[in-house]
């Protein structure tokens, strides 16, 4: 199945642009082909999680693993499903730098007819020195069939 | 610390920027915390359902294990958070969220936490969080500092 690379880019922009956490967080489109997708967030002030040490919030690459997961999960199965996080395992390496913006790239590996396995890590440089990995399973749902006309 | 509890929980969460970010609050009953996420617009994931993020449950309850920790231990620091696994059982709808979480082991280092969220129904949870956490972390090395580099 070979999906025009234009279409992955416009699904991949709209998923991060149209999501509202997404758009809350300042989720962005680094790159997309089939099965493979990365985003980035920026450091900002408001989403750091220890005031201390000024690391963001896990909970921050929490939602950017998820969401990466999830583009690189609709861009190996296709349009015709739609999809949902069944888990996902993510290990904290170490604290992400402060001020830096994190990129979290994912692989969707190996599909079945209803789930969707995928890898991912977020990173500041370089995927082997991650601040962070992830694992999970997706379920596809079929596409909703049309809605009936009223 | 002389601040009374429920005041001691508020203190916590104002002073984490994220949490203010989503929203979280908390009420005590006792030395357990009942976190509370209500819905806001910005939390949604899913804008057809419509439903909140997954990255949002995830994110709520490891904020839920972390707060549990902190109001129960006499921690220096804040709690890193060494894995976490999340599951997803239900859409979360656009409702107040609640989370609580229980300390299933806590050793000199490391605790093990679990952590159900549910809306309406609390024994219909939306989401599940199974997590190891690293205490006193100023003792450990790779996770202590920001970068190593």
């Amino acid at each position: 199945m070979t999906i025009d690379p234009r279409t992955l880019t416009e699904a991949g922009e709209r998923m991060a642009q149209d999501t509202p956490q997404a758009a809350a967080l300042g989720i962005r489109l680094v790159s997309v082909e089939a099965a493979v997708a990365a985003m980035a967030v920026a450091y900002r002030d408001d989403l750091v999680g220890d005031p201390a040490t000024g690391v963001l919030a896990g909970g921050v690459i929490t939602t950017l693993l998820d969401h990466v997961c999830g583009l690189a999960v609709a861009t190996a199965a296709g349009p015709v499903h739609s999809t949902a996080t069944l888990d996902l395992r993510i290990d904290y390496m170490r604290a992400a730098e402060p001020g830096r913006d994190i990129i979290a790239r994912a692989h969707c590996y190996k599909l079945t007819h209803t789930i969707a396995f995928v890898r991912a890590a977020a990173f500041e440089d370089a995927e082997d020195d991650p601040v962070a990995t992830a694992q999970g399973a997706f379920v596809l749902n079929p596409a909703a069939p049309k809605a009936p006309d009223p | 610390m002389s601040a009374q509890p429920p005041q001691k929980l508020a203190e916590l969460l104002a002073a984490i920027p994220y949490a203010r970010f989503l929203g979280m609050t908390g009420e005590l009953a006792g030395d357990e915390i009942t976190a509370i996420l209500p819905f806001s617009p910005h939390l949604i994931g899913n804008t057809v359902l419509p439903a909140l993020h997954g990255g949002v449950l995830g994110a709520f309850m490891e904020l839920t294990a972390l707060a549990q920790l902190s109001m129960s231990e006499p921690l220096r620091r804040q709690p890193r958070t060494i894995d976490v696994t999340i599951e997803y059982l239900r859409p979360g709808r656009a409702l107040t969220t609640y989370a609580l979480a229980d300390v299933r082991k806590i050793g000199r280092r490391i605790a093990n936490v679990h952590v159900e969220a549910w809306q309406e129904n609390r024994a219909s949870p939306v989401a599940a969080l199974r997590g190891h956490f690293l205490l006193s972390p100023g003792q450990d090395g790779a996770l202590a500092e920001p970068g190593r580099h």
